[in-house]
């Protein structure tokens, strides 16, 4: 089974690369870019297991090493 | 004759650059500004080292953008020299002066230090002073020095000689073990390592010289 | 729980505030007070004791107190130094933890109007060989000094880095930052003229680092989890254009003050002005960018979002620094002005929201404390160990190589090949060296660079272990050829409030204090980190010393590497049987026990006067100093910088392990060419300085011979191997 998961800054930590590219991409002429926030797409092939034991492991993964909940939040979806 | 250093926001070694060919080279020198959109009084360019932007896209992506780019484009279309060096190497390849890219070195780390490089064309502006095959030390500091493109991509590069400079040590996973490559007319070159960095015999090496004087006896018609 | 409690107040230092306003605070004014009389910003425990440090000298031009200290080299030309810690944030989030760690004291060396050359970062682990958390740790941090500083375009030249069980659950990242700057450009951080409007460039003011300032103060516990937002993110990009912008603003006259928005953020950085220059200042927190809606002016005003600086400039001059701050990109705004009336005043728009005595909040109103200290348990016991019993290792050979290849003494270089230390082209002694050497462009001057610290030592006995960081540093330093000039200090200690720890602190700046005096290095800045301790157990103490030291000639500079075959192997000054708290002692026998070698000052300042006269005698070939691990290490090092061979042939009352691993102070190992051998030695004896020939340079082995029996053979090659690929296997496993 495939997962996707997207791992973020939390939105109260400044997000130096996401706000350099929306000075570039204003400058490009891109008028209304609000705001880019910049994270990571990790995609994960489980073998196939029930759908909350997949969802249990993939939170450990996340808590434990794909993000590093200090400065990061995740989600992730089950394709 | 005169150099021409550009400034991005973050470049920093553009101060290296510039010292290097005004108190090593003895040449005129001026730094110009990433906004400058005349430099026809230039008769080299050289984009030096950095974080352009901070490289928070992609090396280089940001800067290609830059007033100054469509400048140096056009200064090369004329056939007048640039040299692209660590980060100007990646600007050149993202602005399509030069094929390919780099991408993040094979162990995901920076690596600083001096690489033996072996010349693979010395009949070129910018290694004239040099000898097929002759091993030179320049320091490099690069955190995606990485070099790709395509098979034939590179088969076109090898088959014209654009290939200038090899890594006696790959270690940063560049195919064709490639450290520097020109265009196909030749006065555009891309170089991961910093030949302004081994100039000075206070620092201990002074293997770069060589580059810039190639550069400086071409652009005097002397080559 | 009291509000002020939860800001870490104590009941007393609540009722103190009551009787300086003489009416109840309200929450920002109560917030202020809490970051500001916290201990990372008042020093509060640590303060009583700075009198003892030496901090004037006939080249101090700026001592403690300000962004920076700053020396004199001549030629017009100064130095600027600081060393700070980082130790919480990156025990918590490496990568970000040493990145903003980086950047904070690259500000407080732009901000003095210095340009920042070079950065040395010292850095402390638990053991390194099995412990996923360290080498986690480790690589997080040293990609992050990596990506902050090499983004920068300042290179990092030295440090050191030691691993110890002590420092498991509370790793050591202290970043030290050096500029060079004209006499006539320096900057002060204060707010002089009435009237003169406050400006606010740099990024804008987010949550992130909410609370960092208490965050730093608070014991590690599994509580404090809870708190993490309070690590920043680090943006380099942003800092770069701030460093030229600054730099460019300064050298106009329009800046009458400048500060950073460190620790504290904005608070600090107000009231350290004000209090500073004319006593007073009125903020608008209304027009603070920010980078969120509806923060609390109490989130604006300790937010320490990084990359902000404060501007006191001179009035209307406000045109000139919107135009050279936006040439670099960034906003610039006019938040408040300087006042004389002693009164700092926080308002958001028409709105009074706080209104206190300034110079109250900063440090010289903040409490001072002396705490009850006594000697810890352990030292008299490890004093009177007997180490006469440690049995001879049957193969010193194998034991030599298994010390080689010990974290704390295998080359560093997977940690320094991360960082770019030769951008700015001035890097004339690269890292892996005794001391790094810059040189100072425009003029024939060099400075030299090193971090020291040997905690173990510092354990056993902080007074003496201190002295010995202090004539380590200077001994580094006089090994690449340069005198020291100053120290700055990076004080790491546990809880002040407990009385072995806070022994352990006195003893150490007493200490510092003395070798200080006597090396005449005076204390130019520093930083103190208490509390770094878990539950189970506090760091080794660890006073870090940053030194600098002057190179007259840059070009005489000196290093460590064999340079020709046939070279005089001589060793300066005594090794005696000397191996408690040696690296020896540790890593093979498993103890870290015993008396810390002896430091005989007068003969440390004679040996390397020596040394000093030696080099600009051109006596000498290589010049390396003795430390962890002895002479035999030294020897190794000196073999592999220079590919090359060495045969000795010792003669010694000594057991074979203490000749080679002893760790007895005040040693240099030389190489000099035959015909050099009488002036030196003529020299020495006429200093009363004991040397010995060892042997000489040459061949493919270090081979060394012990009473005529071989007690090491390898070939420099093994060595080399082994030295230089020790921590990276470990780290790549």
């Amino acid at each position: 089974m495939k997962i996707k998961v997207y791992v973020t800054l939390k939105d109260s930590i400044s997000d130096p690369q996401g706000t350099a590219i929306q000075g570039a991409l204003t400058k490009k002429g891109y008028e209304g870019v609000k705001s880019v926030r910049i994270g990571k797409l990790i995609e994960l092939e489980l073998s196939d297991r029930p759908e909350a034991e997949a969802k249990q492991a993939v939170e450990e993964m996340c808590e434990k090493l794909l993000a590093n909940t200090v400065i990061e939040k995740y989600t992730y979806e089950i394709v | 004759m005169k150099f021409g250093v550009i400034v991005f926001p973050a470049s920093n070694c553009d101060l290296d650059s510039y010292y290097a060919i005004k108190d090593m080279m003895g040449e005129k020198v001026e730094y110009i500004w990433h906004e400058e959109e005349k430099i026809e009084e230039y008769d080299c360019i050289i984009i030096p080292g950095g974080f352009s932007y901070g490289d928070y896209l992609r090396c280089g992506a940001v800067a290609q953008f830059s007033k100054v780019m469509d400048a140096v484009k056009a200064h090369a279309e004329k056939g007048k020299l640039v040299i692209g060096i660590c980060n100007g190497f990646q600007i050149l390849t993202e602005a399509g002066l030069l094929p390919g890219a780099l991408v993040r070195n094979r162990d995901l780390k920076f690596i600083c230090g001096t690489a033996p490089l072996r010349v693979e064309n010395s009949d070129t502006a910018f290694t004239n002073k040099l000898q097929p095959g002759e091993v030179i030390e320049i320091p490099v500091a690069h955190g995606e020095g990485n070099y790709v493109a395509q098979d034939e991509v590179l088969q076109k590069l090898k088959d014209n000689g654009q290939i200038l400079l090899t890594y006696q040590e790959n270690k940063n996973g560049s195919k064709e073990d490639i450290a520097g490559i020109i265009n196909e007319q030749g006065n555009v070159l891309g170089m991961m390592p910093h030949p302004e960095r081994a100039c000075d015999p206070i620092l201990g090496n002074t293997d770069g010289r060589k580059i810039f004087e190639s550069m400086i006896s071409y652009l005097k018609g002397g080559r | 729980m009291n509000l002020y409690e939860e800001l870490g107040l104590k009941k007393e230092e609540y009722e103190r505030i009551l009787e300086l306003l003489g009416r109840e605070p309200n929450e920002l004014e109560l917030n202020m007070y809490g970051v500001m009389w916290s201990e990372h910003c008042s020093y509060k425990h640590s303060r009583a004791l700075f009198k003892h440090f030496p901090t004037t000298g006939k080249r101090v031009l700026q001592g403690p107190g300000e962004n920076a200290g700053i020396i004199d080299i001549g030629d017009n030309m100064a130095v600027a130094m600081k060393i700070e810690s980082h130790n919480h944030p990156s025990a918590v989030e490496p990568y970000q933890g040493a990145a903003t760690g980086v950047g904070g004291i690259i500000r407080d060396i732009f901000a003095m109007g210095a340009r920042p050359v070079a950065l040395l970062n010292s850095l402390r682990f638990g053991e390194l060989d099995n412990s996923e958390r360290v080498q986690y740790l480790l690589d997080g941090v040293v990609e992050g000094i990596s990506g902050y500083g090499n983004c920068m375009g300042i290179p990092t030249v030295g440090g050191e880095t030691f691993f110890n069980k002590s420092y498991e659950g509370n790793p050591l990242v202290n970043a030290m930052c050096v500029g060079v700057i004209e006499h006539d450009k320096i900057h002060r951080a204060s707010a002089k003229g009435v009237g003169n409007p406050v400006m606010y460039i740099g990024a804008s003011t987010g949550r992130d680092g909410v609370g960092g300032a208490s965050f730093a103060s608070v014991e590690l516990t599994e509580a404090s989890e809870e708190k993490r937002s309070a690590v920043q993110v680090g943006d380099p990009f942003m800092e770069k254009l701030l460093l030229e912008a600054s730099l460019e603003l300064l050298a106009t006259d329009a800046v009458v003050g400048i500060q950073d928005l460190g620790a504290a953020g904005l608070t600090s950085a107000v009231c350290e002005t004000a209090t500073r220059g004319e006593g007073g200042m009125d903020v608008d927190i209304s027009e603070v960018p920010r980078r969120e809606s509806g923060m609390h002016p109490v989130e604006v005003m300790i937010s320490e979002s990084q990359e902000r600086m404060l501007l006191i400039v001179r009035k209307g001059q406000e045109e000139t620094v919107n135009r050279i701050v936006g040439k670099w990109g960034l906003h610039s705004k006019v938040i408040g002005k300087v006042t004389d009336d002693g009164r700092l005043r926080v308002r958001e728009g028409g709105e009074i929201l706080a209104d206190m005595p300034a110079e109250s909040l900063d440090s010289s109103g903040a409490p001072k404390y002396y705490k009850d200290y006594h000697e810890p348990k352990h030292m008299k016991k490890s004093r009177c160990e007997d180490l006469s019993k440690i049995p001879e290792p049957k193969d010193l050979n194998k034991t030599f190589m298994e010390l080689l290849r010990a974290p704390n003494i295998a080359s560093k270089e997977w940690i320094y090949n991360q960082y770019d230390h030769m951008v700015r082209t001035s890097t004339v002694v690269k890292p892996g060296s005794d001391a790094a050497v810059i040189r100072i462009r425009g003029t024939e001057k060099g400075i030299a660079l090193t971090t020291d610290c040997n905690s173990r030592f510092c354990y056993l006995n902080p007074r003496e272990g201190s002295k010995i960081a202090v004539a380590e540093a200077a001994r580094n330093l006089v090994a690449a050829g340069a005198t020291p000039a100053a120290i700055t200090d990076g004080l790491n200690f546990g809880s002040p409030e407990k009385p072995e720890r806070f022994y352990e602190f006195r003893e150490s700046v007493l200490g510092l204090s003395e070798a200080c005096r006597e090396l005449d290095t005076p204390v130019i800045s520093g930083n103190v980190s208490f509390y770094n301790e878990t539950d189970k157990a506090a760091i080794y103490p660890t006073p870090i010393v940053g030194m600098v030291g002057v190179l007259e000639d840059v070009r005489k500079h000196m290093t460590l590497d064999f340079k020709e075959e046939n070279n005089v192997i001589l060793l300066m000054g005594e090794t005696r049987d000397e191996i408690g708290g040696s690296e020896y002692l540790s890593r093979i026998h498993g103890k870290e026990t015993g008396e810390v070698p002896f430091l005989n000052m007068a003969m440390e300042i004679r040996t390397q006067r020596a040394v000093l006269q030696g080099i600009e005698r051109d006596l000498f070939q290589s010049v390396h100093d003795l430390s962890e691990g002895g002479l035999v290490v030294a020897l190794a090092e000196s073999a592999i910088a220079g590919s090359m061979g060495a045969k000795l042939d010792i003669q010694s009352d000594l057991g074979p392990d203490r000749v080679l691993f002893s760790e007895s102070q005040s040693r240099f190992l030389v190489s000099l060419k035959e015909s050099k051998l009488s002036l030196l030695e003529q020299a020495l004896i006429s200093e009363k300085i004991p040397h010995s020939i060892l042997g000489k340079t040459g061949g493919e082995n270090l081979q060394i011979k012990i009473n005529e029996e071989e007690v090491i053979n390898h070939s420099i090659k093994d060595l080399e191997t082994n030295w230089r690929g020790a921590i990276q296997e470990i780290m790549e496993k």
